[in-house]
């Protein structure tokens, strides 16, 4: 028994030293370390983490404090991933876990199994500085907020599967305009909740929009109401990240109205209630198709209200325009009476070129006329002339005739006969004169009977 | 307007859009009446493109699970269970 240090000093307060059982060390210290253990059990104590230190191993040491003492605190590794508020130096908190001692140092500690925050207050405070935080990145900017689908093929749901908030968000889909939703299971508080709703988050946007499991056109995270400390994985930073970051727009819906959470900064849009986050998401069907067959009806009714004005138009045109026979009529009289002139210029017109041709053809004599006169002409000329050519050569003849006894009567040869003689040069001219007469120049004598002597020139006289 | 889109291949939305200009067009009764005639033809494809979408309402809930090797699949789940 743990106890028995203590009994045993205080049955035997003045006990000889012989009749104390003499302990070892590591007794003593062993002993009071089960003392601490079974006598305190699970405590929780409220302080304020100071000198924090995490250890190689993943065990994290420091102390708790207020303004009257300081406790060794203790955190193992495997601890520290469930706890819903992280330790930090200078957080106010309360924390559950047992009272032990370690023997190496006997210095008793603390060995924490859950932190959570010491009040609301301090929560806040701790929230709100995340928040800023968070801002300061720009995670909560108007410029990041996507608009929401008007009507989503498909929703994703990340919330718990049992529980109330699926069948509210099921229910108003289904009053408004039934839908396809595909829930992502996660635990929506306690260990691993802010882990798992990333994950859903981040799983929803890296899903194909043609795979078999098709993208959600919009995502609702929600949860239903609880306590400040049960609503903690909404304002994890790793949740507000990826609910930032979700490319599929994002609807938040944590606990009641009045219930603010990180998330709720992040998202596209803070629904108070899951139930309202349904009402967001899609459009009343019945309201929609009342309102279509609305538009059909105005659209017949414009139309028709439009056609019938046209016809009031057309009719007012149509009296304005006048009998078209008439107009017809009135179009075939000038064409008759243009017509009528044109044909009598017309007539008028050859009548007068006629006229002139006569007069030009009357002037011209047929070819064939002159043609036949001027044969007659050139026959009898040609018969005229062979006559008086005749009549030349019988003339010619004749004068020929006289003229030859003419020229046989004047023969220097009968001159000859008279007892003349010629005198010719020796190449046969008659010489008449002594003008260029040579002496010594060889003559020659023609007497009658064209006898000739050869003479010499032996002197001339003037 | 510039080509108008292709009617099956328009958003819910759009054609809602769509369908409402087009009303609005008609009964301002600005438009020439040929236009207007096209675009009421139009406007009765768009409401009929409506309808089939609000026919399409369907309610259906699958539970997503992820396998170990990180491929998603989805079941369909009763929630009265």
């Amino acid at each position: 028994m743990a106890t028995d240090l203590f009994t045993h000093s205080q049955e035997k307060p003045t006990a000889t030293a012989s009749n104390v059982p003499e302990l070892t060390v590591g007794d003593l210290a062993n002993s009071v370390k089960r003392t601490l253990e079974q006598s305190f059990g699970r405590i929780r104590v409220r302080g304020e983490f100071t000198g924090l230190k995490l250890a190689g191993s993943g065990h994290l040491y420091g102390d708790l404090k207020d303004e009257n003492a300081v406790v060794n605190i203790v955190c193992w590794r495997s601890t520290i991933s469930r706890l819903s508020v992280k330790p930090e130096d200078g957080l106010e908190v309360i924390v559950t876990g047992k009272v032990s001692s370690y023997p190496k140092s006997s210095r008793y500690q603390l060995i924490i199994e859950s932190v959570e925050m010491a009040g609301e207050g301090a929560l806040l405070k701790m929230l709100e500085e995340r928040r800023k935080k968070l801002s300061a990145e720009g995670l909560f900017d108007d410029a990041r907020k996507k608009r929401l689908p008007y009507l989503p093929e498909v929703i994703g749901v990340v919330s718990s599967p049992s529980g109330a908030v699926i069948r509210d968000i099921m229910h108003r889909l289904d009053d408004r305009f039934p839908r396809r939703v595909l829930l992502w299971p996660v635990l929506v508080q306690g260990e691993g909740a802010a882990q798992q709703i990333a994950a859903a988050i981040n799983g929803f946007n890296a899903m194909d929009k043609n795979g078999n499991v098709p993208r959600p056109d919009l995502i609702i995270v929600a949860r239903g109401g609880g306590s400040l400390e049960d609503l903690m994985a909404f304002n994890e930073e790793v949740v507000v990240r990826a609910a930032a970051a979700s490319d599929i727009p994002l609807i938040s819906a944590v606990g009641h109205e009045t219930d603010t959470t990180l998330i709720d900064f992040a998202s596209d849009r803070r629904a108070p209630t899951p139930t309202g986050a349904a009402e967001m998401a899609v459009p009343v069907r019945a309201d929609l198709m009342a309102w279509t067959l609305q538009q059909q009806a105005r659209m017949a009714q414009a139309l028709t209200r439009r056609l019938s004005e046209y016809k009031n138009m057309l009719a007012a045109q149509a009296a304005s325009l006048g009998n078209p026979q008439q107009l017809l009529e009135s179009k075939q009289q000038i064409i008759d009476f243009i017509s009528d002139k044109f044909s009598s210029l017309l007539r008028a017109f050859v009548q007068q070129k006629q006229s002139a041709l006569s007069v030009i053809s009357g002037q011209l004599k047929p070819p064939s006329h002159g043609l036949e006169r001027s044969q007659t002409r050139l026959d009898s000329a040609f018969t005229n002339l062979l006559r008086a050519q005749k009549q030349n050569i019988d003339k010619m003849e004749r004068t020929l005739g006289q003229t030859a006894r003419l020229l046989d009567s004047l023969s220097y040869e009968s001159i000859l006969n008279r007892g003349y003689a010629v005198v010719k040069d020796a190449k046969g001219h008659v010489i008449s004169t002594t003008d260029g007469m040579k002496t010594g120049q060889d003559v020659e004598l023609h007497f009658r009977e064209k006898k000739t002597a050869q003479a010499k020139i032996t002197g001339t006289k003037d | 307007m510039g080509t108008p889109k292709k009617i099956e291949e328009m958003s819910f939305e759009e054609s809602l859009q769509e369908l409402e200009t087009i009303v609005g067009s008609l009964e301002s009764g600005k438009a020439p009446l040929e236009e207007s005639i096209t675009a009421y033809e139009r406007g009765i494809s768009l409401k009929k493109h409506c309808e089939k979408k609000l026919r399409e309402a369907q309610s259906k809930i699958e539970k997503i699970s992820v396998a170990e090797d990180g491929s998603i699949s989805a079941a369909p789940i009763d929630l009265n269970e």
